[in-house]
């Protein structure tokens, strides 16, 4: 397998990586360059406040400083939407991380080559059994994960996986590394719905910097991935930054962007965003303008919502009890539950360690109660798969 | 202010297009005239063996020449005319319409697509006139037209914008010129397409049938104008007080 | 031959652009379609009408 280093150019493919045309991401790039967010004002951001239909310049007001004092109205018109489309209900799921070997070198992850931790790979039988366990729970919803690593967990291992998780699961979802659109045929084939990519940040020359190593580090295979797995038959795609990473409201802007363009591009296509942050450093004492706190989050999250009303929302356990019950119905759609981010802990020990660590590790049970008391309708599934 | 209409590559300053039809052809000079139109459709017939009388003789230099393929019944029908049309050597614009309901007068969007994709291969910039269907006008657009035309109401009808929201959701999910074409029967119907943000207005009987035709002309170029500008200008909403949360929504954040 | 729906008389072998200047038809304005198949401006000349052709002569009404 060709190894990728830091003499290979972030900007081009390499052999093996199927190349599609690039249309929307040379507009989401340069779009997030000319982004100027100083230059909105708060009348801009009351306008979109009052508009049923918002556009790219919408969604760049309510991501601007400008819209900070009006995150209270945001938040009220955030959740009218999200009623609009999608009821009360709020989907409940959990991810199952089957394998952590990992090619790439990714300077923020617990995952990456250098890391030195736990690497493990369930077999088929302990795939199962993890399946089984979580399957009792009564979710019907399931995202499955793996590090990068062809060698060890490559597309057949995944697919055989995603064969089992459907016959005992109503969705399968993966999130894995980045394929080639007869593979994400492949995976839909074996059962697969489904498919979150985070592209990190959508600043290029940030992005080689943090991904010194392995496939992950070749920027543009790694942004068309969701137009390839709706070209290989996925129904639904999902996007994200990780927030932090560098200037959040233009990488929060470009993902907007990305779902958006893509969605005009294949309009039967679903799209979702996911928020995941970078917590700031509690105690640090210098303050990062990259820095995402609560409220930037959530101004995040309430301007996905205005900008793609029909949009899903998922909200991770990165984030606590306290803040996770309070978005959904106002913003997120889905929350996930029971939640372990290590390798096979679900069914008994862990055999790798985890990716993150988690702030909410409230049951299933726990999680349908809260739904409840928030006011909401707890939904395991609304999908059937013919 | 540079606000250019653009089809087809081809800038307009006016966003008043004309139906030439049912009004005499004396008429049509005052009537582009006090209207600011840029832009008028034509429709081809058989010569007159008699009359040797072109309308094209009433057609002041500079206007551009939109032929409609009125009385097509199909796409053949449609693509055949557009072909004529382009042969009489006046330009590479044409209008499909497609009818075959001669009640109602509306227009097969289905045939509409076939010939749209047949005539955009052939050169033609084609403005297809449809029923507002988001699916079809997408159809037409990835075919290759240049603008979508859909209709307000019925061809004659003057009955104003029964498909308005219709309508709107073409302009927020295309990317070409929408331009509403039939059933406009008013001046402030005009205005208000445009203050929703269409990008022209084809108007015919509303003109043709009014009392004093060249001052109706210019009515719609004055209607047209000033919704343009409020468009531009950006309308306030009148927002509905929904009265105050108990207690905030944003009330848990902690940081 | 047959023009626009019509038996009309002509001279066997003329050119269709000698046929229309005699018939007073204005080619400027005009598109000719000659046994369904349209006829470019510049074939006018070198086009020959012959026995049993059907013919459309058209050109723009207001309408539309």
């Amino acid at each position: 397998m060709l190894k990728v280093d830091r003499s290979f150019s972030h900007m081009e493919y390499v052999e093996g990586m199927e190349q599609i045309p690039h249309d929307i991401m040379d507009k989401v790039l340069e779009m997030r360059k000319n982004y100027d967010y100083g230059k909105y004002t708060g009348a801009d951001v009351k306008r979109t406040l009052m508009k049923d239909n918002l556009t790219p310049e919408d969604f760049a007001a309510l991501l601007s400083p400008a819209a900070a004092p009006y995150l209270e109205d945001m938040a009220a018109r955030a959740k009218e939407v999200t009623h609009a489309h999608f009821g009360n209900a709020v989907t409940l799921f959990t991810p199952l991380y089957i394998a952590n070997y990992c090619e790439n070198h990714c300077v923020y992850c617990g995952f990456n080559c250098y890391n030195r931790i736990k690497r493990a790979k369930l077999t088929m039988e302990e795939v199962e059994k993890e399946l089984k366990t979580i399957a009792e729970t009564g979710l019907e919803d399931i995202l499955i994960l793996t590090g990068e690593s062809r060698s060890m967990s490559g597309v057949e291992y995944v697919g055989e996986a995603v064969k089992l998780a459907a016959k005992y699961f109503k969705q399968v979802g993966l999130e894995i590394y980045p394929l080639n659109s007869d593979e994400y045929r492949y995976i839909h084939e074996c059962g697969a719905d489904y498919v979150c990519v985070y592209q990190e940040t959508y600043n290029p020359d940030k992005y080689e910097t943090l991904h010194l190593r392995g496939h992950k580090r070749i920027f543009p295979y790694r942004f068309n991935a969701q137009e390839r797995a709706i070209r290989g038959g996925m129904r639904l795609v999902s996007f994200g930054a990780l927030l932090g990473l560098d200037d959040f409201r233009k990488d929060a802007f470009a993902t907007g962007l990305h779902a958006y363009y893509l969605q005009r591009k294949y309009p039967h296509a679903e799209i979702s965003f996911s928020p995941p942050r970078l917590r700031p450093i509690i105690n640090d004492a210098t303050v990062n303008p990259n820095d995402v706190h609560e409220t930037q989050l959530l101004q995040v999250m309430t301007a996905y919502r205005l900008f793609m009303p029909f949009a899903g929302i998922t909200i991770s356990t990165r984030e606590r009890a306290g803040f996770r019950d309070n978005v959904i119905g106002m913003c997120a759609t889905k929350i996930s539950a029971g939640v372990n981010v290590g390798v096979g802990g679900h069914s008994g020990e862990e055999k790798g360690d985890e990716q993150f660590d988690i702030s909410d590790g409230r049951s299933v049970e726990e999680v349908h109660a809260a739904i409840k008391a928030h006011g909401c309708q707890p939904v395991y599934n609304d999908y059937v798969r013919v | 202010m540079n606000d250019k209409l653009i089809i087809g590559g081809h800038e307009f300053n006016s966003r008043f297009i004309l139906g030439s039809g049912k009004f005499s052809p004396e008429m049509t000079e005052t009537v582009l005239k006090n209207g600011g139109v840029e832009m008028a459709t034509l429709a081809l017939r058989r010569v007159n063996e008699d009359g040797n009388e072109s309308i094209l003789d009433y057609m002041p230099k500079g206007i551009t020449l939109l032929p409609n393929t009125s009385g097509a019944r199909n796409a053949d029908e449609a693509v055949r005319i557009a072909r004529l049309a382009r042969a009489v050597g006046c330009g590479d614009f044409v209008k499909i319409e497609v009818v075959h309901d001669s009640k109602y007068l509306l227009p097969d969007n289905y045939e509409t697509v076939k010939a749209t994709e047949i005539l955009a291969k052939e050169g033609f910039i084609v403005m297809p006139y449809m029923y507002p269907d988001l699916n079809a006008a997408r159809d037409m657009v990835n075919a290759g037209a240049a603008a979508i035309m859909p209709l307000a109401a019925p061809i004659g009808s003057n009955k104003g914008l029964a498909t308005k929201d219709f309508i709107k959701i073409l302009i927020d999910e295309l990317d070409v010129p929408i331009i509403v074409d039939a059933g406009i029967g008013r001046p402030s119907q005009a205005c208000e397409a445009m203050e929703m943000g269409v990008d022209a207005i084809m108007a015919n009987t509303a003109v043709a049938t009014a009392a004093d035709v060249g001052l109706m002309a210019t009515a719609f170029r004055l209607a047209i104008e000033a919704g343009r500008a409020a468009y531009l200008a950006g309308l306030g909403r009148v927002l509905e007080y929904k009265g105050e949360a108990s207690s905030p929504l944003t009330g848990f954040l902690r940081d | 031959m047959i023009v626009n729906g019509k038996k009309t008389d002509f001279k066997p072998g003329e050119s269709l652009s000698e046929f229309l200047k005699e018939k007073g038809y204005r080619i400027e304005v005009i598109a000719v379609e000659l046994n369904g198949e349209i006829i470019a401006k510049e074939s006018f000349d070198t086009t020959l009408l012959k026995e049993g052709d059907v013919m459309e002569v058209v050109t723009f009404m207001g309408g539309g």
